[in-house]
């Protein structure tokens, strides 16, 4: 899932500042799971403004709502009235989210409440790592599962790296090396001999580093 | 539109000690029964605070103290068994943990953290509950009266 965390009061603030009536929009997937854009945290950010406002002598009004899921149109839809109502949009969706708010009331400012931080998964209560780059093309089936892609601080493909110790990574004593990793992995299911491969470079078009991707299937198009 | 108007009932000025309201969230299984054995003791504690019975302070949301000092409460006060001592074993570990991410919020908002408080008795314990109570009064009566009470926001007619 996308994992997200709240911004601070006082960025929200500034960057509603102009406004008097606004609209807050949740979502009910990936952000209500990480506990960041969910209809209780677009409550409590709801209390926060309204009190900072009026400490401020400018009161604001906010009306709540939180949808399904910010990125399809199709719950987006519900949100037309209520955005006809308001001057603008508060919007605790990840970055898809916002956008497709953004591209869908092309005449209403929307801003972002969250800071969209990365593909996830909650490790324990409250504790999310990030597991997936979205690269394009998925080497996990080579290495037993673990990605050396998004968990290898130098995204070798041919690990490990000679700064690895003791099982962790030199970039932070705090995070596993991916490599020791995919090596336990692999000797656990009995697929050593995949280490003896040399992965030649990647080829990284598949990624985003030339912009959005777009994925089409022309046989599911109407 | 909206408009801010002087609520007749709750002038600014009305920060006097019989006037500031204290809401405590009290834990079933302590400060409640706390505060019922100070009042079958016949102990005296001010008058000011209104209690909010809760099954534990772990049930109490950011929201329901958030909603309190929004409607003018001038503070709050949480009270939950002792550390150890919860009857759903991390209840009060939790609410502890929340209300301090509260507090830093309130300070943030520009409220102040001193508003809100968690404190720690066990069922027993009327005189710490009464003290706990009277601290709560004294803190409130330093910062003065809710700055949100002063006025109240008012819809105006759609037309």
């Amino acid at each position: 899932m996308i994992v997200a965390s709240q911004k601070p009061i006082s960025e929200i603030k500034r960057v509603l500042a102009g406004h008097d009536k606004v609209l807050f929009v949740g979502c009910g997937t990936c952000v209500t799971v990480c506990l960041a854009g969910g209809e209780r945290e677009v409550g409590i950010m709801s209390y926060a403004m309204r009190m900072a406002r009026r400490l401020d002598g400018r009161p604001i009004e906010i009306e709540q709502v939180t949808i399904e899921r910010q990125c399809e149109n199709e719950f987006i839809q519900e949100l037309a009235a209520a955005a006809q109502r308001n001057e603008a949009i508060l919007s605790f969706g990840c970055g898809a989210g916002v956008q497709a708010i953004a591209e869908r009331f092309p005449e209403k400012p929307v801003y972002a409440a969250l800071d969209t931080q990365f593909l996830g998964i909650l490790e324990e209560q409250a504790v999310w790592t990030e597991k997936c780059l979205g690269c394009g093309s998925c080497v996990l089936s080579d290495f037993g599962g673990i990605c050396p892609i998004t968990r290898c601080a130098k995204r070798l493909l041919n690990g490990p790296c000679g700064g690895s110790t003791e099982e962790s990574c030199e970039v932070d004593p705090d995070r596993p090396c991916a490599w020791q990793l995919i090596y336990r992995r692999l000797k656990a299911i009995g697929q050593l001999e995949n280490l003896e491969r040399i992965f030649p470079p990647r080829d990284w078009r598949t990624s985003w580093h030339a912009g959005a991707r777009t994925v089409i299937r022309e046989e599911h198009r109407i | 539109m909206i408009e801010i108007e002087s609520d007749p009932s709750t002038p600014a000025e009305a920060a006097t000690d019989s006037e500031c309201r204290i809401l405590a969230f009290c834990c079933n299984f302590c400060a409640y029964a706390a505060a019922d054995l100070a009042g079958a003791r016949r102990m005296q504690y001010p008058s000011n605070v209104r209690i909010v019975h809760v099954p534990c302070t772990g049930e109490v949301e950011v929201e329901h103290l958030l909603a309190a000092l929004e409607r003018g409460i001038d503070g709050v006060l949480v009270a939950g068994c002792l550390e150890g001592g919860c009857h759903f074993l991390e209840g009060n570990l939790r609410a502890r943990r929340r209300i301090e991410e509260a507090r830093l919020m309130l300070d943030e908002i520009g409220l102040g953290r001193e508003r809100l408080r968690m404190v720690n008795l066990s069922a027993s314990e009327a005189p710490t509950f009464v003290a706990r109570v009277q601290e709560m009064v004294e803190t409130v009566r330093s910062l003065g009266p809710n700055p949100l009470r002063a006025s109240v926001i008012r819809k105006q007619d759609p037309k």
